[in-house]
Order: C-alpha cells, then structure tokens, then sequence
C-alpha cells in the first residue's frame, strides 16, 4: 500500500531539493571566483561563507526548532512534532559537524592554532555533542512514544544548557588571556562580499529547509510501515494535557 | 477501611530517599566501587603528572572535579536500576505520593551518595597533593555541595530515561557530560582560586553561574520527571 | 487483521451488597479508550464494578487486560472516554490511588529489603498510622509472618509473591487490581490469596481479577467478562456461568 505522497516521490524528484543544492553550489562558485578576497587574511576568510551561514542555521534555527517543537509535543502529543524535531536534529547535526571542521580550517591559517575557545564555537561543540546524544538516545529506544517524550525532555533541558555554556565561556575568555581574534564580517564590507553573504545564507537555509522536508518524509512513511505491520491503523485523538502528577 | 494521610512531596521525598538509602547500605557495592574508582583514579593521575611543568595547586582542582563528575556517574546508575528490576517503580507510582517526590527522593539520595563519595575524595586529593585545605575546607564543601545539587539533578532524571534503555550505563555519560560542563567549571575554578589564597570574591563570579545552574536545573529536571513516566 | 465483530453480551446487573459505601460503584468505565501511537488496545468499554463484586476478567495475551489495569491503577491515561475510581474521574491523583492496590505477575518489591520492610514501606506510602503493625498483619494474613524479616531475594517465587500480595492489600485497599496473581503459588499461597480476596470482598471492596486459571477466576467471581482486541466479547454475571460450559464458551470466545 503506498500514499500518494509516497508514490509522487518516487515518479517525481524533489525540486526543492535539486534548487537548493543548485543554490549552494552557485554560492560556492561565487564566493571563490566572483568576490575578492579578503586584505589581511586573503584565501582562508572564504571558508567563513559555509561557515558562518552553518553556524546560525545548525546553532539557532535547527536545535531551537527541536526544543520547540519538542515542548509543544509534551503538550499535544502530536508525533508530527517529534518527526519535526528529529528531523531537524538530524540535518541540524550535519550543519554543525560543517561548523566544526570549518572553523578550524578557518583558524590555522589565520590564528595560527587548529582551535581556539571562540565562544561560539565552543557553543557549537557542546550542542553538537548534545545532538549526537539525543540521536544515540533515539536510537536506543523502541517504542515510539517514550522515544518522543525522552528526546522532547533532552531537547528543551539543552536548550536551558545554551545561556550556561554562553555564560562558562564568556568568564573563561574574560579572565583568561586569549588570541585576539580578527573577525570578518563586520558591517563595513565591500557590496560584493555582502551579496555573496546574503546568498549563502539563503542557500544554505534553502538546503536547511529541503533536507528536512526530505528527512520528515522518510520518517512519516518509516512510521507508516511499522503502523502497518502492528494493527490497522484506527483513528484516535491525540493523548494531551499534562502527565499524571 | 483503615485512617491514612498520605505523605506530602517533601515527607514522601524524604521515606523514598530512606528507602533508597537502606538498600544502598544493604549492598554498598556501588558506593564502593565508586570509592574505589576514585581512589584509583587519582593515584593514575598523579604518576600521569610532572610536578616540575605544573604546580599542584594548578592540577588538583582538575583532577578532583574530573574524578567527582565520574565517580558520580557510578553511583547514579543504580538509581533507577533497583526500581526496574521487578517494576517496584509500578508499585511506587500507583500509590498516592506524587511524581516530583519520586524524583526529588532520588535526588535526595543520590546526592547524599555523592557527598559521601566525595567526603574520601577530597582528603585523598589533599594528601596526595600536599594540598593545604584546612584553610579553605568550610567554602570548599560550600562549593562540593553546590556541584553535589547539579550533578543529582541531571543525573537523576538521566538515569531514569536511561534505566528504559537498550544502552543504559552507556547512554548516561553521553547524555550527561555536556550538561555537567557549567557545573565542573566553575568549581574547578573556585577551587584553583580558593587554593592560590584568592579571596573568596574572586571565586564568586564562577559560584554565581554553579548556583543558578542549580535553581534552573533542579526545577527542570523536577518538571521534567513526570514526562519520562509512561502515561 | 480484523477484530473481534460480535457485539458485546451484557446481561443485567445484580442489585449491589446491601453494604455498599456509597451511591456510585467502586470501578466504573465509559467508552473507556486507550491507544498507543496507532495502536488501540482498548477499545469503548463500558462496565462498572460495585462494592463487594469481583469481576473476573479472561482473555488472550494482548487483549488489553493490562492495559486496563494499569489504566485503573493510575499509571496510565485514558486516550478517550472515562474511568472512575471511587468516584474520581482518572487519573485522578492522589485521591484515588490511595484506595487502589495492584497485584501483577511482577513482583514490584526490593529484592535487597525484607518482606517487612518492602510491605512497611508501602504502608507509609499510603499514610498508615502503624505502618509496622500493619505491615505485620497483612503478611499474617499471607501465612508469611516467620519470614518476614529474610531479604525478600531469599525467598523462593512463590513466597515473594505472596510478599507482593500483602505488600497490595496493607492499607485495606477499596478497590484490588489482580494480574495473574496466582501465578507461582503455591497451595497454601494460593489458598492465603483466595481467603484474603474473599475477606476484602465481604468487606466491600471492588475486585477486578485477571487470570488465566478459569477455576480460580470462576470462584471468586460476581461477575465474569472475556476481553478480545481491547473490547468485552462476553460480559455477564457468574450466576449464569457453569465452568464446564465456560470453558467451551471461552475457546470459542477467543475464536481457537
């Protein structure tokens, strides 16, 4: 038995999809042939093109997606939600794993050290390993429910772990000599490096958005597979409201 | 019928912590073993160090908060292992006393377990160490109990999503240590300045992150309990 | 996979005990419902236990028996209708789990603690005045009270489900939620377990009894009901059911 969705998907490709890699790639052909390069730091501060658009999205739209959509699933119990949330910690994780490597690729030319407690980068490391634990907790459980429910409760507790982490690396750095750090970026930018800014984000969030769409729909027919291998699908209202106290 | 007042959250807490506690001592084996780990812990430490290229007073505070987050976790696992075992959870969640004094019994016992843990953990590093901790003993236990708070709190409502678990004692590190990062900083970092004879002051501005990591936390994780319940 | 299509038998309720507590029954359900995810496993039902009954609940593995129990025993939600326990409509917190105990094929003891300890401290759970006594009274009604001071690990299946028992009905429930309880005793536990129901029920409270030992069930019982895919196939009192006969209705029930 397919949905149509399902059988759409297999006839069709997915144009989202096929525009936001088209977009990316445009970006990525731009930022090395088409802007100048940067005076003090030249070749290297073109990797802040991937870098900087996967930090904001894998940061701030990916992880607040899924602590958000993880408290509303604790109030309405719609697994809508919870595929939302993986799904984007999924794409979310590829996002910061870029940040990841980026930044230090960045940082060796520049600063001279492959790492440096930069505060968002730090930011990005701990939430990384806070997403790689919500998809190792994902995978632990069974049954879908309580897999729901638990990676909703690690989701917003790492969300109230962000200001403490902000708030530990920001002391550390302030009592503590650091390099100081020469970051581009800054509002003074030539027109041509600012377009090439604003269409990596754009691409990037494009990417964002057509990976989760992609990612919800492989989740949304998984869990219809294994409905369907238990009992007939029945509809049921939603289990709502607060959790017995 | 027979006359009954079920306790309220606090008393139901506090039988809950009893009983944890009985059952513990009943044991002792993961207290033990937590003991032991740590001891161990920081002999492999100290041969690892090279007292020529790092002062103690610079590498303690490391080694002791390290060891505490570890040995911690020993002892958390079996928190909700007990209940698991024969479903005693079923028993304890069909009776009257409400879900947040489950979770704050447990704390309540953990961190009783932690603290005790700790009380042989902190001498051991002064001795080793040639540490002088008499001066600063009041505020460093002031501070051992301010991470002992965290550190429960995470953990305790970690290890009863994990007790559920294909991975169980795997899982309970992973999920915990980037949560445990606020906690092991700033207290290693008051302790680094409460030893070099930095007035306390100075160790404040760490504390106040640790103290408002526990007030977040320990309401969280509270309200969060009832959600790893099945319902 | 379909489900079960005959429609449900109730036949007419008995009058209640001339003892009843108060106006409202005991255990009551109403198009009670509970999924999981996709799955249903209870489906509409509707009874009502009263003060003093027993209904004796059979059925297959899977049926929902469980679910049901622990629906009633507060551990979990209804997805759609309503249950009432006492009155309080489920779950209903504090109020009606304190009038509830619940026996199921596990143990829910503290293997490390002693039978007096695990049933003392489910005393004070419930807000006995004397835990300890109590606690020594329901494990004398078990025929338990010699052991009761051996680490419940010590004892063999059958004495730790009676500790399991005694550890249920220490603060003289209302309403008896039984899983299988009979599984792993042996004669004298099975006879304490049958004196002890048969005490509480004369007493006035509510029993709901699931087994799959259709003598067992059948003695106890007021009421009889045969649950099939989360719905009652078959709901009626005892006073029209011959075990013999039982048997064969039951198989055919269940469609073997």
């Amino acid at each position: 038995m397919t949905t149509p969705a399902a059988r759409e998907d297999r006839r069709s490709i997915d144009w989202l999809l096929t525009i936001a890699v088209l977009a990316v790639a445009a970006t990525f052909i731009r930022a090395i042939y088409f802007t100048p390069a940067e005076a003090r730091q030249g070749l290297a501060q073109k990797i802040f093109y991937v870098h900087a658009p996967s930090a904001f999205i894998g940061l701030y739209v990916a992880f607040g997606l899924v602590a958000v959509a993880g408290v509303l699933y604790l109030w309405l119990r719609d697994e809508r939600l919870d595929r939302i949330a993986a799904s984007s910690a999924e794409v979310g994780v590829v996002y910061m794993t870029v940040v990841l490597i980026t930044g230090p690729m960045w940082g060796k030319p520049i600063w001279g050290t492959w790492w440096t407690w930069d505060a968002r980068l730090t930011l990005t490391l701990f939430i990384w390993f806070v997403f790689l634990g919500y998809l190792i907790l994902r995978g632990a459980i069974e049954d879908h429910g309580t897999r729901a429910r638990y990676s909703a409760v690690l989701g917003v507790l790492g969300a109230l772990l962000v200001p403490f982490i902000h708030l530990s690396v920001y002391l550390f750095r302030t009592l503590h000599p650091m390099p100081i750090v020469l970051k581009p970026g800054r509002p003074s930018l030539p027109n041509s490096m600012l377009a090439t800014f604003a269409l990596a984000f754009v691409s990037f969030s494009l990417l964002f958005v057509a990976l989760l769409r992609a990612r919800y729909r492989l989740a949304e027919r998984a869990d219809a597979l294994a409905a369907e291998e238990e009992y007939e699908p029945s509809p049921v209202p939603n289990l709502r409201a607060e959790p017995i106290r | 019928m027979i006359t009954r007042e079920p306790p309220g959250t606090f008393a139901a807490a506090a039988l809950i912590a009893r009983k944890d506690l009985a059952i513990e001592f009943r044991t002792r084996s993961a207290f033990l073993a937590a003991i032991v780990f740590s001891l161990l812990a920081i002999v492999i430490f100290y041969f690892a160090w090279d007292s020529t290229a790092v002062s103690a007073v610079d590498l303690a505070p490391g080694v002791l908060w390290v060891i505490f987050t570890f040995s911690g976790l020993l002892g958390l696992h079996r928190s909700f292992g007990v209940e698991e075992a024969d479903r005693a959870i079923d028993a304890l969640l069909a009776s009257p006393v409400d879900r947040e004094a489950v979770f704050l019994g447990k704390a309540l016992a953990n961190l009783l377990f932690v603290l005790g843990v700790q009380a042989l953990a902190i001498p051991a590093v002064a001795l080793f160490y040639n540490l002088p901790l008499t001066r600063v003993l009041g505020p460093l236990i002031g501070i051992a109990v301010l991470a002992a708070i965290g550190l429960v709190s995470i953990g305790t409502l970690f290890s009863a999503m994990a007790a559920n678990t294909r991975l169980a004692e795997l899982l309970l590190p992973v999920l915990a240590l980037p949560f445990f990062v606020p906690i092991v900083l700033p207290a290693a970092q008051s302790t680094a300045r409460l030893l070099s004879g930095r007035p306390i002051a100075e160790a404040m501005s760490w504390l106040r992150i640790l103290i408002a990591f526990d007030i977040v936390f320990v309401v969280a994780c509270a309200l969060a309990f009832p959600f790893t319940l099945e319902d | 996979m379909s489900h079960a299509t005959t429609p449900i038998e109730h036949t007419p309720r008995t009058p209640q005990a001339p003892d009843a507590q108060s106006a409202r029954p005991a255990i009551e359900a109403n198009a009670l419902t509970r999924a999981f995810g996709r799955r249903v496993a209870i489906r509409g039902l509707t009874f009502a236990v009263n003060d003093g009954e027993c209904l004796a609940l059979f059925g297959p593995n899977g049926a929902g028996k469980t679910t049901l129990l622990r629906i009633l025993a507060g551990l979990l939600r209804p997805t759609s209708g309503a249950a009432h326990i006492a009155g309080v409509k489920l779950p209903g917190g504090a109020e009606a789990r304190a009038v509830v105990g619940l026996i199921s094929h596990q143990s829910m003891l503290y293997s490390a603690l002693t039978a007096r300890e695990n049933v003392e401290f489910t005393a004070r759970l419930y807000g006995l005045e004397s835990p300890r006594q109590a606690a020594m009274r329901a494990l004398q009604r078990m025929r338990l009270d010699e052991r009761a001071e051996s680490p419940v690990r010590s004892l063999s299946r059958g004495m730790q489900q009676r500790v399991s028992i005694a550890r249920a009905i220490v603060h003289e429930p209302r309403v008896v939620l039984l899983d299988e309880p009979y599984t792993g005793l042996d004669e004298t536990g099975a006879a304490a377990l049958s004196a002890a129901l048969e005490s509480l029920k004369s007493g006035g409270a509510a029993l709901v009894l699931v087994t799959h030992h259709l003598g067992e069930g059948l003695a106890l019982a007021t009421h009889t009901a045969i649950m099939r895919d989360g719905q009652f196939v078959k709901h009626e009192p005892r006073g029209t059911v011959e075990l013999d006969v039982y048997r064969d209705v039951y198989r055919e029930a269940i469609g073997r």
